[in-house]
């Protein structure tokens, strides 16, 4: 297996393995993309999504390197295994990003999300959504007489979890960040 | 080196400084600062087009004539708008170029203003990156990271979008090193898999190279090498519409072009190779056919310098990203220093086969007396300049088909076409390109008489810089690609595809002070191409030829490389209902 590295700086395994199997099973991947922190650069990588149809599950970026104008865009998408090297290929291909890595090859990694849930009711379902909240260790973070939002962390599983628990019990609105990626180790 | 100027002197130190000696432009309201500039300087010629889509094709052709970058300066709005075909047109084939666009003021950017429009926006998607420069000191820099940019890697268009206030005010100018950007796509390939793809070489029974465009992008050392590996090891090779050229039409082991329009010995080659190696090419759907059953039992090797086009429609089993030209040296190091073997009693039976194949004799078409077949023009175009230093750009249709099955390249950079996205209009602007790089040359545009109206303005162009090309049109008064069409899939309907309403050329030749022939009789036909060529000015040629003759052979959408169609008598039934879907 040749591995093939097309942006400098790629470490650990390449994102560029070139021979995939080819498969019709859809995967999903994470991927971290590492960009100038210029105008428009979101708006390429979404147009390269929307233009050659893949999938966007969830997306989140912000400045990580102040000095050196990097942002973090954090991609999960799902395709069978070719469409997701071509999305690889085809994120490599834009002029600001720095780097493409697949989490999910070079794994394991840990994946964090936040979101906030806004639960309404009175009585015992109120307490149930507290106890709830506390097995999951969401913390309040806004209370009045009749409803609390929620704060959460954690893998999106576990937020969808707690989504599917708080929907008898009065939830009203979710806000979530998208999936937040790092690889485990060093 | 660091100096203080205006943002419009920028461009033009700029240019100087990248070599630039031609830019295709238009003026407009948004862009006067830098026409002021130019009015003031003589190192660059600015050429005047009639229609911002001409500037762009005409930098494209004269960059893929040259090599070198091609410049366009328009203004914004409009002047973006009509650019934007051209754009996607050289993302598509791949062509340098670096178009750069006047904007509103920065301080009036997002009002609506008077010929306002989202210009990096609206060419995010059909340019290989593009900048809104908001600061004069910044300018020097992004304009020669956009030569940086278009002109490596796999080349391509580029837009700088540069608003009023930042031309006129003054900033620093400085030359950033290309090396100090972090855009460095590598062009070496991997050794081990280039030695992998010689051992393959070395055992295949049934080779065949299969090249495109990449190889002319790679620059003229990329095609000595290919010629110099195909004649060493005596494999045969074909080539994309792209990559004509790169090694001799007459060449011993040349098997003509590949794909829908291709040549019956090439396609056979393809389906029935046991070792294809893809030198620059991208497995494009016109190559291709019905994709479950290409070329199926075949290894397939894969040079490209994008590693996006490696498995993106065909697997293939050995995938080198770098330049062609740079994989070619190693290539054939390698080769030499095992001992330069190829399995040649395997090649010999091969190429026997292949000889079988030539037979078939596929171009040949029924000649007529009495009318001008489009297939006995070009024959005659040939014949009649072959001896010359000739560049031919094409229109868009089944004049260019023919026009790459019976015009024979002997070189790269001599042929300019539409590939990837088959812009009708593109060969008129091109030809003046061409003729602006080489204005000793004989530039011919075949064209067909549909194609050459989208562009026709560009008369007035040819006339005013006085620019001999020649316009060759195959008059068959349709849309003659979208009529076969129709009478192969839709029952011979011919809805729209009539030329109506034609102009008289010779009339219309010489309303803009050039001259006009007319040929209709085959027997006059050598005499009207001799005083084309001869005539010492731009020439509107009208060929009239067959009306409804079709181009063959043909691969009908939905089929296989071995399921050609070679004539008329194939035609019955031969795209079923699964192909019409089909482009
Ligand atoms: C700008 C554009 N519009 C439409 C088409 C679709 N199209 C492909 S070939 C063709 C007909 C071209 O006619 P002509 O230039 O006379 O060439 P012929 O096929 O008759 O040789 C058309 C309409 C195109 N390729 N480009
Ligand atoms: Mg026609």
């Amino acid at each position: 297996m040749s591995a093939l590295h097309i942006k400098k700086g790629s470490t650990r395994h390449s994102a560029y393995n070139l021979r995939p199997t080819f498969s019709d099973v859809q995967e999903r991947h994470t991927l971290a993309v590492l960009v100038e922190n210029e105008p428009g650069v979101l708006a390429r990588v979404i147009g390269l999504f929307s233009g050659r149809g893949y999938n966007i599950e969830s997306l989140t970026v912000a400045e990580v390197d102040h000095t050196g104008h990097l942002s973090r865009i954090t991609i999960v998408t799902k395709g069978t295994p070719q469409v997701i090297e071509q999305i690889k290929a085809q994120l490599g291909r834009i002029i600001p990003v720095h780097d493409v890595h697949d989490l999910t090859v070079e794994g394991p990694a840990v994946e964090r999300e936040l979101a906030i849930f806004k639960v309404a009711g009175e009585g015992d379902k109120r307490v149930e959504a507290l106890r709830l909240a506390d097995i999951f260790r969401a913390n309040v973070v806004d209370s009045t007489l009749n409803s609390f939002i929620f704060e959460i962390t954690g893998a999106p599983d576990k937020i969808d979890a707690f989504a599917d628990l708080m929907r008898p019990l009065g939830l009203v609105e979710v806000a979530r960040t998208g999936v937040a990626a790092l690889l485990r180790g060093d | 080196m660091t100096r203080e100027m205006t943002g419009a002197d920028m461009v033009i130190q700029t240019l100087k400084d990248q070599g630039v000696d031609t830019v295709f432009g238009y003026p407009g309201g948004a862009v006067l600062p830098i026409y002021d500039a130019i009015f003031q300087q003589n190192d660059i010629q600015h050429i005047l087009v009639r229609h911002e889509q001409g500037a762009v094709h005409a930098a494209e052709g004269y960059a893929r004539s040259t090599g070198k970058p091609g410049v366009v300066l328009v203004t914004s709005g409009p002047g973006a708008t009509n650019a934007v075909t051209g754009l996607t047109d050289a993302l598509l084939d791949s062509i340098p170029i670096i178009v750069l666009t006047g904007q509103v003021p920065t301080f009036m950017i997002g009002s609506d203003a008077f010929q306002e429009a989202d210009t990096v926006g609206i060419t995010r998607p059909c340019t290989k990156h593009n900048w809104l420069v908001k600061d004069t000191d910044e300018l020097s820099g992004v304009l020669h990271e956009a030569f940086h940019v278009a002109t490596s890697g796999r080349p391509g268009p580029v837009l700088v979008d540069i608003p009023k206030d930042v031309q006129f005010a003054t900033g620093t100018y400085t030359i950033p090193k290309p090396s100090a950007s972090h855009y460095q796509p590598p062009v070496k390939g991997d050794l081990e898999s280039i030695t992998e793809l010689v051992a393959a070489l070395e055992k295949a029974e049934r080779p065949v190279f299969y090249t495109g465009g990449g190889v002319i992008n790679s620059g003229p050392a990329a095609s000595q090498l290919l010629r110099e590996l195909v004649d060493a090891t005596g494999i045969p090779i074909t080539s994309t519409l792209m990559g004509l050229g790169a090694y001799p039409a007459s060449g011993k082991h040349w098997l003509g072009m590949l794909g829908m329009h291709g040549l019956y010995e090439a396609n056979m080659a393809m389906h029935g190779c046991d070792l294809m190696i893809n030198i620059g090419a991208r497995f494009d759907d016109r190559i291709t056919g019905v994709l479950s059953s290409f070329s199926p039992n075949s290894t397939k090797a894969h040079i490209d310098i994008d590693p996006s086009s490696i498995n993106k429609v065909i697997r293939v089993d050995i995938p080198i990203v770098g330049d062609v030209g740079h994989v070619l040296e190693d290539m054939l190091k390698i080769w030499k220093s095992r001992g330069r073997k190829t399995n040649a009693e395997a090649l010999v039976s091969w190429t026997r086969q292949i000889n079988e194949w030539r037979k078939v004799d596929c171009l040949k078409f029924a000649d007529d007396k009495k009318v001008i077949k489009p297939q006995y023009a070009l024959s005659r175009l040939e014949a009649l300049t072959k001896k010359y230093d000739r560049y031919i750009t094409t229109e868009v249709g089944q004049h260019q088909m023919w026009a790459a099955q019976f015009l024979n390249f002997e070189d790269p950079n001599r042929w300019m076409t539409s590939g990837g996205l088959g812009t009708m209009g593109y060969g008129f602007p091109a030809s003046i390109g061409v003729q602006m790089a080489h204005p000793d040359a004989l530039v011919v545009n075949v064209a067909g008489e549909a194609s050459w109206l989208m562009n026709m303005q560009e008369l007035g162009t040819a006339a005013q810089y006085k620019l001999p090309v020649k316009q060759f049109i195959l008059n068959n008064e349709r849309l003659g690609m979208v009529r076969q069409w129709q009478e192969l899939l839709h029952g011979s309907r011919y809805s729209q595809s009539w030329s109506e309403a034609l102009p008289d050329f010779v009339k219309l030749a010489e309303a803009f002070g050039a001259k006009g022939i007319i040929c209709s009789d085959p027997a006059d036909l050598d005499d009207a191409i001799m005083e084309m060529i001869e005539h010492d000015g731009p020439v509107v040629f009208d060929c009239l030829v067959t009306k409804h003759e079709n181009c063959f052979p043909m691969i009908p959408s939905g089929k296989a490389h071995n399921e050609m169609l070679l004539g008329e008598a194939d035609t019955e039934g031969a795209i079923q209902a699964g192909g019409a879907v089909l482009v």
